[in-house]
C-alpha cells in the first residue's frame, strides 16, 4: 500500500522534472522539421544526437593489431577534445589557485603584506581574462602555453580574494584556544587559519574553476588547434550546425561533471562544518 | 602558584574609559579552587584574560610561580564559555593538538589522549567532530584538551554557563574529581552563586566599575556539598547581599546607557 502510494510519488516527481525538457525538445524538433530554418542553422534534436554519437565514436575501424580495445574505443574524436579541454582547466586552475593560495594566505594574515600588493591586484581585477588574449598571444605564441595563461589568471582572482576574506574571517576564539595551547605563528598559520578559512578557499576556487572553463572554450577558439571550443567553431566553418550543438552540449556535461567533482571534494574536505550537508 | 599582583586595566580613554579592573590582588596556591563572582561586566574575563596573557595588564602583573606571565602558555590551560574546539579536527585530534605541537612523540601522545578520553568518558566519542557533540561533551573535550598539557593553573571562565542543569552537575563533579586528583590552581568565572559555592574553596567577590575584589571568602563546607543544607545556604544568602549590591550598580548603569 505505502509502497504504490511512494511509487506514484516517485513516478510523478520524475514525470515533473521531465515536463519542461520533453516540451523543448518537442517544439524543437518540430520547429526544425517545419522547414523554416534551414538544418544549416538549426538541426534538429534528433540530428544533433546522431552526430553526438558519430562525435563520440572512434573514427578508424577497429584493428586488434594496431590499437589495444580500451584505446581505440576512447580514440572518438569527442573523447580527445574533452580531455584536452580538461587537462587544460586542470592545469591552468592549478597554476593560477596554486599562485592565489598563498598569496592570499599571506595578505590576509599580514597588514603589510597586504598594503603592499592590494593596489596593483586591485587595479588588475577588473580586466576581464578575455581581455588578455591579445597579450598571451604575444608572449607566449599559440597552443597550451596563452590558453593555460588565461586559465590561471581566470582562476586566480576569485581564489585570492576569497582566501583573503577567509583567513580575515577566522574567529579570534581559535587563535587564543590555540596560543593558549602554546602554538607559535606558524602552527596558527598552519593548522589554525588555513582549515579554519577552507569554506571560503573552496568557495573561490569553485568560482575559480567555472572562470577558467569560460577561459579554455574561448582561449581555444582563438589560440589553439584542439578541444571543444576549437572543435565547435571549426563546425561553424563547414556549417555544421548539429556539431556546433553537440559541441555545447558536451561543454555543459563537462562542466556539470566538474562542477559535481568540486562538490564531492569541499563536502569531504568540510566535512566537519556545520553548514555542510553529508 | 599563581600570584595576581596589583593588576589595573582601563578600555578606551577620556569620557568613554572604562575602567575594567583596578589594584587587584589575588594568589591562588596548587590544590586552591578559586570562584569569582560578579555583575556582568565587571571585569571577571578580563581578568582572566589578562592571567591567559591574551590581555595586557595597564599596571600591575601576574606571577606563575614568582616568574612574570608576558604572553600566552600552556601552563595555564584556558576553558572558554563558547568551547573553542577546532571544528575541523576531531576529538581525538583537538586534544591531541597540544602535545603534537609541542613536539610530543605519537607513542606517547596515542596512550595519553586515550586514557584522557576514557576518563572523561569521551572514549566512544573520538573519531566525531565538535558539531556532532552536545555541549556538556564539548566542554568535557575542551577540559580534555587543556589536561593534556597537565597545567598547574587552570583558567574557566563561565565554562558550564550555556549547559541545562543537569549536565552542568555532572561537570560540575567532573571537574571537582579532576581538581581533587590533580590539585591545580583553578580560577573559575561564574554568574552562579550556588555553582561558586559547589566548587570553591574559596569564593572572591568582585564590585562593579572599577572592578575590585570586594571579598574573598573561605569556604570550609565538607565535600561533597549539600546544596540544600543549612550550612550552604546561609553562606549563599550571605554572598548573594553582596553580589546584588554590585548588580544593583550594573543595573544602574545600565539605565544610565552604559551597560556593561
Ligand atoms: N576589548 C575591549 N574594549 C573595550 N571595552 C572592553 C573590552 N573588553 C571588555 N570591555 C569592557 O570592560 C568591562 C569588563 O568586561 P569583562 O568582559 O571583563 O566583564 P565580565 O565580568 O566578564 O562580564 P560578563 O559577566 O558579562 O562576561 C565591560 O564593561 C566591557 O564592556
Ligand atoms: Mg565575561
Amino acid at each position: 500500500m505505502t509502497d504504490r502510494v511512494s511509487l506514484g510519488q516517485d513516478f510523478r516527481r520524475i514525470a515533473g522534472a521531465l515536463a519542461v525538457p520533453v516540451a523543448v525538445l518537442l517544439f524543437w524538433e518540430l520547429l526544425s522539421v517545419s522547414g523554416i530554418f534551414r538544418p544549416q542553422v538549426l538541426s534538429s534534436p534528433v540530428a544533433v544526437a546522431v552526430r553526438w554519437f558519430a562525435y563520440l565514436a572512434p573514427t578508424e575501424a577497429y584493428n586488434p593489431k594496431t590499437y589495444s580495445w580500451i584505446s581505440w574505443a576512447l580514440s572518438g574524436e569527442l573523447l580527445s577534445d574533452t580531455l584536452a579541454s580538461l587537462g587544460r582547466v586542470v592545469v591552468g586552475c592549478l597554476i593560477g589557485g596554486g599562485l592565489a593560495l598563498p598569496l592570499g594566505l599571506l595578505m590576509g594574515g599580514s597588514r603589510r603584506i597586504n598594503r603592499a600588493f592590494n593596489p596593483p591586484l586591485q587595479f588588475l581585477r577588473p580586466i576581464p581574462p578575455i581581455a588578455y588574449i591579445p597579450l598571451a598571444i604575444l608572449w607566449f605564441g599559440l597552443g597550451n602555453p596563452p590558453a593555460l595563461f588565461l586559465i590561471a589568471i581566470g582562476a586566480f582572482f576569485p581564489v585570492l580574494i576569497n582566501t583573503i576574506v577567509g583567513v580575515r574571517n577566522v574567529d579570534s576564539i581559535y587563535l587564543r584556544a590555540a596560543l593558549n595551547l602554546g602554538a607559535d605563528r606558524l602552527t596558527v598559520f598552519r593548522r589554525i587559519m588555513v582549515p579554519a578559512a577552507m569554506p571560503y578557499i573552496l568557495a573561490g576556487a569553485r568560482i575559480g574553476i567555472g572562470t577558467g572553463f569560460i577561459c579554455v572554450i574561448v582561449a581555444e577558439m582563438i589560440a589553439v588547434n584542439s578541444g571543444l571550443g576549437y572543435r565547435i567553431l571549426e563546425a561553424r566553418e563547414y556549417l555544421w550546425s548539429d556539431k556546433v550543438i553537440a559541441g555545447m552540449f558536451t561543454i555543459g556535461l563537462l562542466g556539470l561533471g566538474i562542477d559535481l567533482c568540486m562538490n564531492r571534494l569541499s563536502a569531504w574536505l568540510l566535512r566537519w562544518h556545520r553548514g555542510q550537508e553529508n | 602558584m599563581i600570584a595576581i599582583a596589583g593588576v589595573s586595566k582601563t578600555y578606551g580613554t577620556g569620557m568613554q574609559a572604562i575602567p575594567a579592573l583596578q589594584d587587584i590582588h589575588l594568589a591562588i596556591a596548587p590544590g586552591e579552587f578559586v570562584c569569582l563572582l560578579g555583575p556582568s561586566g565587571c571585569g571577571k574575563s578580563s581578568l582572566l584574560n589578562i592571567v591567559a596573557g591574551f590581555v595586557k595588564a595597564d599596571a600591575g602583573q601576574v606571577l606563575l610561580d614568582g616568574k612574570a606571565v608576558t604572553k600566552p602558555g600552556p601552563d595555564r590551560g584556558m576553558v572558554f564559555q563558547e568551547y573553542a574546539l577546532f571544528p575541523w579536527m576531531t576529538v581525538e585530534e583537538n586534544v591531541a593538538f597540544g602535545l603534537e605541537i609541542r613536539g610530543a612523540r605519537p607513542q606517547d601522545i596515542t596512550p595519553r589522549v586515550g586514557s584522557l578520553l576514557r576518563s572523561l568518558g569521551l572514549a566512544e566519542f573520538r573519531k566525531r567532530y565538535p558539531k556532532d557533540l552536545s555541549g556538556g561533551l564539548r566542554q568535557r573535550v575542551a577540559i580534555a584538551r587543556i589536561m593534556a598539557l597537565n597545567p598547574p593553573v587552570m583558567l574557566m571562565d563561565e565554562p558550564f554557563g550555556a549547559l541545562d542543569a543537569l549536565t552542568r552537575r555532572t561537570l560540575q563533579d567532573e571537574m571537582l574529581r579532576i581538581w581533587d586528583a590533580s590539585r591545580k590552581s583553578v580560577l573559575f568565572v561564574t554568574h552562579s552563586i550556588e555553582e561558586a559555592l559547589y566548587l570553591g574553596t574559596r569564593v572572591v567577590v568582585m564590585t562593579f566599575r572599577p572592578g575590585r575584589i570586594k571579598r574573598d571568602i573561605h569556604i570550609e563546607l565538607p565535600r561533597p556539598r549539600n546544596t540544600s543544607g543549612r550550612a550552604f545556604n546561609e553562606l549563599k544568602r550571605e554572598i548573594e547581599v553582596l553580589v546584588m549590591d554590585e548588580q544593583a550598580r550594573y543595573s544602574e548603569a545600565e539605565r544610565l546607557g552604559r551597560p556593561g
